[in-house]
């Protein structure tokens, strides 16, 4: 309200708060940059249409015409199979006309800016980005240079958010689970580089969740993680007791500045879940991991492919829920 | 408006009628979220149908998604058969525009390739833009332009007559 007495352009700008940029003046959702701040109401919207996407599978043709002559781009400056196939396979499944561009093969690697990719790509018409990006932010960068009309997704960007996986992990526990306000969930590994984890929380907050932890050695936690209102243990016996899901993390290696860890085998026989461990959670807890697993390294095989295990269910929701998210920011009505 | 349990009898007796002249024993019935499923159901009942029924939501065919946005609450269709070579009786509420037995054909084709869709509907009325014509039709009302007719229920089942503020 205050902000009204002065001219817009002459607001000292902290950086837009997320919620500005993704959502429209109604509250609906205009781009997906992260989990923060969005409200529960928003997110239960969001798992809810995943739902209904969710039951397509036994049809015959496995899609709808929902985002028939919209045409999304897939702009990934970073290595990706399962969240861009994933992505993909969204985006036509809704009708939509896909264009994958990575980065290796692009003229980026010319030395073409972000911007101007952007510009050229827009100049061809698309409706939506979806877009990875190594750098934290790059998505609200294009969401804040995007021409009106036209969405972004974040597929991940650095250390920052991927919402989509976090909100396809919320799914896939609500499935499983229901209500969350009764339900431990402990996310083990790597949180220091994990954008996953960091929205895993904000999500796991936002839903309520009756307890969240973090288990991880000390040099794989970032600084005041506690800040985010999660119980931290370093110890895998102690973080998994009575846990009704737990969510191991792959170990980053490939952003790895320091030496974090003395060895992988050792980080296994301290962080690594296997069967016998498995037991100190509750008998039905379930097992997740965004993907892709190192097996023997943060995960044995036998739990990964064992009795308790979603993985591979994870990866099908994530179809949904990124369907979801995609007829979302295309439906907003134009105010 | 008329009374739903009159309507509903004389859709039996038409359904009786369009089936045994074609030699069809049991169609599968397919109802239409919301209005339509409740007549589906009452409509099944009153011919004693026993094979399980198909419900449609067709909000993901709808051609109005770029204009009004995604549909809240956007229930699972669910058809417990296969429909290959199937004879469908599909009912909805009521026939206005076509538009929506339109997104439903589209959907239902979506699932395989029925042998034949017949359509059933509880009223009718004018302002047809599709070539949709309903088979089995409860009654035919007259409305005037900025007037809606609406199935409440599931329990009891009623019509209303809505009077819309804007004309659309």
């Amino acid at each position: 309200m205050i902000a009204a007495a002065y001219p817009a352009r002459q607001l000292p700008q902290p950086g837009p708060l997320p919620n500005d940029l993704q959502l429209t003046s109604t509250g609906q959702l205009r781009h997906l940059l992260t989990v923060e701040g969005l409200s529960r109401e928003l997110v239960t919207e969001i798992l809810d249409n995943a739902e209904s996407f969710a039951n397509m599978n036994e049809k015959a043709v496995k899609k709808v015409p929902l985002l028939r002559g919209k045409t999304i781009v897939n702009l990934f400056f970073e290595a990706s199979t399962r969240t861009r196939t994933t992505f993909e396979l969204a985006a036509k499944r809704l009708s939509a006309d896909v264009l994958n561009i990575n980065v290796s093969t692009s003229s980026a690697t010319k030395g073409e800016s972000l911007l101007d990719t952007l510009r050229n790509l827009e100049a061809m018409n698309v409706d939506m980005f979806v877009v990875r990006h190594q750098q934290s932010g790059a998505a609200h960068f294009m969401a804040r240079h995007v021409e009106p009309g036209i969405s972004v997704l974040n597929a991940g960007d650095g250390r920052h958010a991927h919402p989509t996986q976090a909100l396809l992990d919320m799914f896939t526990i609500r499935r499983f689970k229901g209500d969350f306000t009764r339900l431990k969930i402990a996310i083990v590994g790597d949180i220091l580089h994990s954008r996953v984890a960091r929205s895993q929380i904000h999500a796991l907050n936002i839903l309520q969740a009756g307890e969240v932890r973090v288990v991880a050695p000390h040099s794989l936690l970032p600084a005041h993680v506690e800040d985010l209102g999660v119980h931290v243990f370093h110890n895998l016996e102690q973080g998994l007791r009575d846990i009704d899901v737990v969510i191991m993390l792959r170990l980053q290696r490939e952003r790895m500045e320091h030496a974090h860890l003395p060895s992988e085998h050792e980080y296994f026989q301290l962080f690594g879940l296997t069967q016998r461990r498995l037991l100190a959670a509750k008998p039905d807890c379930l097992v997740m991991h965004p993907g892709p697993a190192n097996r023997g390294v943060e995960i044995d095989s036998a739990v990964a492919d064992g009795a308790q295990s979603v993985i591979l269910q994870q990866v099908t929701f994530g179809i949904a829920v990124r369907m979801a998210v995609m007829s979302m920011v295309m439906g907003v009505r134009s105010a | 408006m008329p009374e739903i349990a009159s309507l509903l009898d004389s859709m039996a007796e038409q359904t009786r009628r369009h089936f045994e002249q074609r030699g069809i024993e049991q169609p599968i019935v397919v109802g239409i979220h919301s209005g339509g499923v409740w007549i589906a159901d009452a409509l099944r009942e009153r011919m004693g149908y026993t094979r399980p029924m198909g419900k449609l939501d067709i909000s993901f065919y709808r051609d109005d998604f770029s204009r009004i946005g995604m549909h809240p609450q956007v229930r699972p269709s669910e058809l417990p058969e296969e429909l290959d070579n199937e004879h469908i009786l599909l009912v909805d509420d009521v026939l206005f525009t076509g538009r929506t037995i339109r997104a439903a054909l589209n959907e239902l084709f979506d699932y395989g390739r029925p042998a034949s869709v017949t359509l059933a509907v509880l009223v009718e009325r004018d302002g047809r833009e599709l070539p949709v014509e309903a088979a089995i039709v409860g009654a035919h009302l007259e409305l005037g332009a900025g007037e809606q007719v609406k199935l409440r229920g599931p329990d009891p089942l009623r019509l209303e007559r809505v009077q819309l503020e804007d004309g659309r």
